[in-house]
């Protein structure tokens, strides 16, 4: 559902990524693990075109999206939610919803949404930036869905939320991959929540994959040495 | 000072003042809208705001030539078209201006200031070339002319209360148009989160375009209104432009409740403390009490407190 093939992406003369294949089959749930400065969230923000990549390709489907803007990005059936959430916190949390729907031009929220986040429907008239670490993860995760995404990517979704919600959101995002067949690429620091959601493990380490392997039968203890510091 | 008057004269002060502050405050009101829509969401500083004021005036001036010469049968509606007129004249420059000019500059907000700076003494020239540097005015048609005895001592101006009118539904509008519409949900979210707007799907350009050319095209319709107050020179602008950002600032950038509030309070302040005082006095005053209530509150009378 997703190719990506030898992307390279650069801040000014510094190059992050150094070519970069990725292949996501659709309903596939891959984790992206390593450790800080590794590029996980460069390659979020290239692959979403917020971050220009300077070689390669990347395909939705059949679109090639490689040379799109953002939001044309998510019409072809990408949806994005980035570390640190970025919610938009002086808009309700039914608004927040709303501005996902944009590309899909329904002017209601699909119910089966609220259905997978319970807690948005209770606050729905509560502004974003009043809710808690956690709910505002779930708010970011629903403004994705209401684009009916084709790929979701989520960048270090358990940052800083508590142990608990963790365990929650492993087994809602297989839910949702479930129920709407999408495609997931997560990027991760926590190997407990990477084995509890992904399909695959892949180990990014200075711009480069070093390591792939599917979660059954996956060497833990290989996959740890890479994320210890 | 109320020593000269009595009883009976000043209720009759106070309320006639209060009714000059009251049509003052309108005016503030509609050219403050703009600028809180352009300043207050997008953080464009626009030097010219004022400027896309004149031109929607030169524009009413110039409907109600045509309507004089070629149907002055329609004389007395002249006013309602110059209005739409005036807002695409104006909303539509703006739009050209924003990508023209704005767009490049919006990670860099001191250039703004210098580039619109810029394009208001173009203006100034481009309308000092066009129409003259005398000042112009319109011919107000006759239903908007004379005013209502209230009692024998209060009058009010109809014109006057014909801007107010105006000023409640055009801020009724954009009210509407801000917190009920799709454009004004990704208007808002483009401005909290430029990136994670386009991030969900938003044309940050587009919304961009639109909001500052309807912020113009607002400037527009108060210019429009401001021909049955005043005469329409050139540089009429810039007597307005430093009330406007005043009033926003004051306000709190962003609220257009904080906009009511801080409009209204100018307003009446300014227009009753002018009749007792000199003007400039009266202007003092109120700068002087703005400045104060900002030392303490330097984010505006109105402002939202969220986690970041």
């Amino acid at each position: 559902m997703l190719n990506v093939t030898d992307l390279h992406a650069a801040y000014g003369q510094s190059e992050i990524l150094h070519g970069l294949h990725l292949n996501v089959a659709p309903g596939e749930i891959v984790a992206i693990m390593g450790r800080n400065g590794m590029g996980k969230t460069t390659l979020m923000k290239t692959l979403m075109g917020i971050v220009p990549a300077t070689a390669g390709t990347v395909r939705v489907g059949e679109a090639a999206i490689g040379g799109l803007k953002p939001h044309q990005r998510v019409a072809n059936g990408v949806a994005y939610v980035p570390q640190g959430r970025m919610i938009f916190s002086a808009m309700t949390v039914q608004e927040n919803v709303e501005t996902g729907l944009t590309v899909t031009g329904k002017k209601e929220v699909p119910g089966d949404i609220y259905e997978l986040f319970p807690v948005l429907l209770e606050m729905k008239g509560r502004r974003g930036g009043n809710l808690s670490g956690g709910q505002q993860q779930q708010l970011a995760i629903a403004r994705a869905l209401a684009s009916d995404p084709k790929v979701l990517l989520l960048d270090e979704p358990t940052e800083g939320i508590q142990p608990s919600i963790i365990r929650e959101m492993a087994r809602t995002l297989r839910r949702i991959r479930d129920q709407r067949g999408l495609s997931i690429v997560v990027s991760e620091q926590v190997l407990s929540f990477a084995l509890d959601v992904a399909d695959r493990v892949m180990v990014i380490e200075n711009g480069r994959f070093v390591h792939d392997s599917p979660r059954d039968g996956i060497d833990e203890a290989k996959v740890s040495k890479f994320l210890s510091v | 000072m109320f020593a000269d008057y009595s009883m009976g004269e000043l209720t009759a002060i106070f309320a006639m003042q209060g009714f000059a502050g009251l049509i003052l405050f309108s005016i503030f009101v509609l050219m403050a809208l703009g600028l809180a829509i352009i300043f207050g969401q997008m953080g464009v500083i626009n030097m010219a705001h004022g400027e896309f004021l004149i031109l929607g005036a030169y524009v009413t001036y110039i409907t109600s030539h045509v309507f004089q010469d070629v149907m002055p049968g329609l004389f007395s509606i002249y006013f309602f078209v110059a209005m739409i007129l005036a807002f695409i004249a104006s909303g539509a420059l703006g739009m050209f201006v924003e990508w023209a000019l704005i767009r490049h500059l919006y990670k860099r907000p001191l250039d703004t200031l210098l580039a619109t700076w810029g394009l208001s003494l173009i203006l100034q020239q481009a309308y000092r070339s066009i129409f003259g540097a005398r000042e112009v005015g319109v011919t107000i048609p006759d239903w908007m002319m004379g005013s209502v005895y209230l009692t024998d001592m209060i009058e009010v101006p109809i014109n006057g209360l014909f801007v107010m009118g105006l000023t409640v539904i055009i801020f009724a509008a954009v009210g509407a148009l801000m917190f009920r519409s799709t454009w004004g949900r990704s208007m808002r979210a483009v401005v909290q989160n430029r990136t994670m707007a386009e991030g969900v799907g938003i044309d940050s350009e587009k919304i961009d375009r639109l909001t500052f050319g309807l912020g113009c095209g607002i400037a527009g319709v108060a210019g429009s209104a401001f021909t049955m107050i005043g005469s329409t020179g050139p540089t009429a602008g810039q007597q307005y432009i430093v009330d406007t950002f005043l009033v926003v600032v004051f306000g709190g950038a962003g609220s257009l409740l904080g906009l009511v509030a801080s409009a209204f309070s100018i307003s009446q302040a300014q227009s009753i403390l002018e009749f007792f005082l000199s003007g400039s006095m009266a202007k003092v005053l109120t700068l002087l009490a703005v400045v104060g209530i900002l030392m303490l509150r330097p984010q505006g009378l109105f402002t939202l407190k969220l986690r970041k």
